[in-house]
């Protein structure tokens, strides 16, 4: 099986797997996951507020992105994000914008939905006497949520936010519906060119599952930390 | 800035000449659900075996099932989709390799295409039988151990038929999960519905008129699977046992 199989390929390009395409999807990952939790938790807490307008608008943004498939908003936003960009600085025509930025916006808009859910629970796992009792401390709306409730459902659900984060890692790759040099972009563009397909697309799933093998494995350890806790 | 809406584009021409492209999109459409629908299959029957043999007492077993499990949850999907697609036929035998390759399209990009998402989504599956077994009292086991039943005759007339129905809607957004990642497919060159809103837009110039009519037809599909599915929950119900393992958040899509 391993007889035709060359290993001086993927040597000779590791470099550009992980200078380029490595640190492509890292740098995604990290952006979309913070923006995507961000945003996230403006949407739950919009989602569970009592004013009707901003639960419907949160509510039918997050069924509508959780309804669509992740290369379906991709491609939306990669041909929108240019338009929306022209019409915000005014100019006549879209704008360019590199697949890094485009990525960068769909996966934090798609992602937010996904996390949303996520802190939906979260702030709804804590007791509602909690937030009575900020208020006749008297805090405001802003500061109970921020010093007393998010904290702990950001706690509460941190094992589940962080094993989101490992599935929006993998779906980075998608991004190569755009052509974009991530891991997987690299790795296809020298399976492409040298024609080893078998060496790069092997190597490209051995190093996604130990990464995601990995940090799965820290989530799960996290987790009976947090139990023991509890 | 302007964008110039133009929606008889659906009933124009399309450049396959097979019809119009309101017609090619909704031959996108039938194969978005063949697919998901021949993977789903798959991943039903696959992940029950490994969910229900995650549960037995044989620990050679367990870890053989949570192996299966972790190799197939942490390599995406695309990846995976590639290596039964491009890897696969290059490790096969010679002549069995080639038969592979010179599989006629669209059947040659349809059949790794069934395969890769079955088997991905069976782990998910899986993860929610062996999830639903957990979760029933354990003095259920106990009980069928106690009125006689063999191991099999336990999971076959005890526990799987009350997994099956506490697990029914989260496998529903299992099966809503597979059709929308069927659209990955399009990476290999089969042209199911998302497939063919990229192609309309390359041929027609038509951008948002493409994906907007994709949007709307995965929203409608989405909905009357619900609709389907909340039908055949209420069906199968056992009294005061659904809902009990629904509300835990989990992390996916």
């Amino acid at each position: 099986m391993f007889s035709g199989y060359d290993f001086d390929v993927i040597q000779r390009s590791l470099p550009y797997l992980f200078r380029d395409g490595m640190t492509f999807t890292v740098t995604l990952t990290l952006l979309a996951m913070t923006g995507g939790i961000v945003f996230g938790t403006l949407l739950a807490m919009m989602r569970l507020s009592s004013f009707a307008p901003f639960s419907l608008v949160a509510g039918s943004y997050v069924n509508l992105m959780r309804s669509l498939p992740l290369v379906l908003v991709i491609f939306w936003f990669f041909f929108l994000v240019p338009y929306i960009g022209g019409w915000i600085v005014g100019a006549p025509r879209p704008i360019a914008v590199g697949a890094f930025w485009s990525a960068v916006i769909t996966f934090t808009m798609f992602e937010a939905a996904y996390y949303c859910e996520i802190m939906r629970a979260g702030i709804q796992s804590i007791p509602r006497g909690q937030v009575a009792a900020g208020q006749a401390l008297g805090l405001n709306y802003w500061q109970t949520m921020g010093h007393v409730i998010l904290p702990q459902a950001f706690r509460n659900m941190l094992p589940v936010l962080l094993t989101q984060t490992i599935i929006l890692f993998q779906d980075t790759s998608l991004v190569y519906v755009i052509s974009a040099t991530d891991f997987l972009g690299a790795a296809a563009k020298i399976a492409n060119r040298d024609y080893r397909l078998v060496e790069m697309y092997t190597f490209v799933a051995a190093v996604y599952f130990v990464i995601s093998f990995a940090l799965s494995a820290l989530v799960k350890r996290l987790q009976s930390r947090m139990a023991i806790v509890q | 800035m302007r964008y110039n809406w133009d929606w008889s584009i659906y009933f124009q021409r399309a450049s396959d000449g097979s019809g119009t492209w309101l017609h090619y999109l909704f031959v996108g459409l039938a194969w978005t659900l063949a697919t998901a629908l021949a993977a789903w299959v798959i991943a039903l029957v696959v992940g029950s075996i490994v969910g229900t043999l995650r549960t037995t007492p044989s620990k050679w077993i367990v870890r053989l099932g949570n192996a299966y499990v972790e190799i197939f949850r942490n390599i995406p999907l695309l990846v995976q989709m590639f290596l039964w697609f491009f890897v696969l036929p290059e490790l096969l035998p010679k002549g069995l390799g080639d038969a592979v390759k010179q599989i006629p399209p669209p059947w040659g990009s349809y059949l790794p295409a069934v395969l890769s998402l079955g088997i991905y989504t069976s782990v998910r599956v899986a993860e929610q039988v062996r999830a639903g077994i957990q979760s029933l009292p354990r003095g259920q086991r106990m009980a069928g151990t106690a009125l006689g039943l063999t191991l099999p005759q336990n999971y076959r007339f005890v526990l799987l038929p009350m997994a099956f129905r506490i697990i029914l809607p989260p496998l529903t957004s299992e099966f809503l999960n597979i059709i929308k990642n069927s659209s990955v497919a399009l990476t290999i060159g089969l042209l199911e519905l998302t497939g063919r809103a990229r192609a309309m837009q390359e041929f027609s110039f038509k951008v948002f008129e493409a994906f907007a009519a994709a949007t709307v037809i995965y929203l409608v599909t989405n909905m009357i699977v619900v609709v389907l599915m909340r039908a055949l929950e209420r069906r199968v119900r056992v009294p005061g046992f659904i809902g009990t393992t629904a509300k835990a958040p989990q992390a996916g899509h």
